[in-house]
């Protein structure tokens, strides 16, 4: 399994990286951490004409927090962000969710960016990114872009990016400072890939009342999902034994998952409510950890 | 710099500075076998599932047959021939010599150089942390219950030679 031949080019800055998109339109692909394209690659699933490496232009390599939020640039690995007390204060749903991708050595080079620009709908990311209303930045010839999360995801390994563009930047809002968070999937083995997984964002007010629910899914459709039924349900209540049940009943309502290999449409849809509810107790457990201290 | 057809690229590998002509396809794990005769790094499944390919790219994980050779070029490149001198095993090696944890062997270069890594930033894991650090290495001979035993006899015997 050898990829088939292609022209590479590795750019050092941005510019140089639009200019060559330009050049070879839908012929190119970028490659940053390579984590699901070289795989892709060595299958001759893919063979681009061209690869363009963004690995050496360091202007990409970096997470900034702004005010609204935290902005990781094309080139940050998932690693750096995994460990970053940064991420962890602005937005703990991506820190709870970054462990899950791979293993170590996968995210040691895999870039958060390219998760989401692969968009497979078992990545782990990309609940993240739905959960939260990321917004993603596309530059290309032509200037640049934004794109919402709903607007980018547009099916299985496809999104809004057209030839000539790339994902330059991804800007997560921030969380409120009482936000707990939670990431949790069901998979054939520890870090294998999901079968279905969900993560949980709750802000929740002094007394305990659940002020903001953000739920997504992998694993039941071709994008990932936002559980906006099971949110209105726990929206307003504390999470009560009733209003939880309610809400995992309600998880897979509107949804029709894709049977696979590892699990049928029926198991998916069951196994949600399940994940829903595990991810909606971490989340109040980490809650009620904080109080304590 | 585009290319297509060979190129001349230089890599440092453990430590030693390596130039060739390739094409830009190379990938490392063949960069490192055929290029330079370095065979301990094995490639299983050349997808990035098996694990058996781990080397250290900049003192980090990677799998060596998910980078191409000319996209490494100003990094160092750590193999699992970087561990032991012709003296002497690295304690990893030896704790796995003694603890009898591979049996083909084909595994056990890309465990070794997880296990490395794993133990620079936890030098006194559990048995639970070991099993998940190595979650992404198959072995498809051992049951890995002495890999597991090695690995924390690596990081006692590690942690003894620290506080000599």
């Amino acid at each position: 399994m050898k990829p088939a031949k292609f022209e590479y080019h590795a750019p050092k800055t941005l510019d140089e990286a639009v200019n060559l998109l330009g050049r070879y339109g839908e012929d190119a692909r970028i490659l940053a951490g390579g984590q699901s394209l070289v795989p892709l690659l060595n299958f001759r699933i893919f063979q681009p004409q061209a690869l363009i490496s963004i690995n050496h232009c360091a202007e990409l390599a970096y997470l900034r927090v702004e005010p609204d939020g935290l902005v990781c640039g094309a080139l940050t690995r998932q690693a750096e962000a995994e460990q970053s007390a940064d991420v962890q204060d602005t937005c703990p749903l991506l820190s709870a969710a970054l462990p899950w991708i791979g293993g170590v050595s996968n995210r040691n080079r895999g870039t958060v960016c390219g998760s989401l620009a692969h968009a497979d709908p078992l990545a782990e990311l990309t609940a993240v990114a739905m959960a939260l209303d990321a917004r993603f930045s596309i530059v290309g010839t032509k200037g640049r872009r934004q794109a919402s999360a709903a607007e980018f995801f547009l099916g299985d390994l496809t999104t809004c990016i057209e030839p000539g563009e790339m994902l330059e930047a991804v800007h997560f809002p921030r969380s409120g400072k009482n936000a707990s968070a939670a990431f949790v999937e069901v998979g054939n083995r520890w870090h294998g890939f999901a079968v279905v997984g969900v993560g949980a964002h709750v802000e929740c007010d002094d007394v305990g009342v659940f002020q903001t629910v953000r739920l997504s899914a992998i694993g039941v459709g071709s994008t990932p999902v936002r559980l906006t039924e099971s949110e209105k349900i726990l929206q307003g209540t504390r999470g009560e034994t009733q209003a939880l049940q309610e809400a995992c009943n309600v998880a897979a309502v509107d949804l029709d998952p894709p049977g696979g290999f590892h699990a049928d449409s029926a198991y998916k849809s069951g196994v949600l409510g399940t994940l829903v509810e595990r991810a909606l107790n971490e989340t109040q457990a980490l809650r009620l950890q904080k109080e304590a201290r | 710099m585009s290319s297509i057809e060979t190129t001349t690229v230089e890599l440092v590998v453990n430590g030693k500075r390596y130039k060739r002509q390739i094409e830009p396809r190379l990938l490392l794990a063949d960069f490192l076998r055929h290029e330079i005769g370095l065979k301990g790094t094995h490639i299983g499944c050349a997808h990035g599932v098996c694990g058996a390919c781990t080397v250290q790219i900049d003192d980090k994980t990677a799998r060596s047959c998910l980078h191409f050779a000319i996209d490494v070029q100003n990094s160092e490149i750590k193999t699992v021939e970087s561990l032991a001198t012709p003296e002497k095993l690295h304690p990893i090696q030896q704790a796995f010599h003694e603890s009898h944890a591979l049996q083909c062997g084909f595994c056990t270069p890309g465990i070794l150089m997880t296990t490395e890594e794993f133990l620079r930033g936890n030098p006194n894991p559990d048995d639970d942390e070991i099993r998940k650090a190595l979650c992404n290495n198959m072995c498809r001979c051992t049951g890995y219950v002495n890999i597991v035993k090695a690995v924390g006899l690596a990081a006692t015997s590690m942690s003894a030679a620290e506080n000599e």
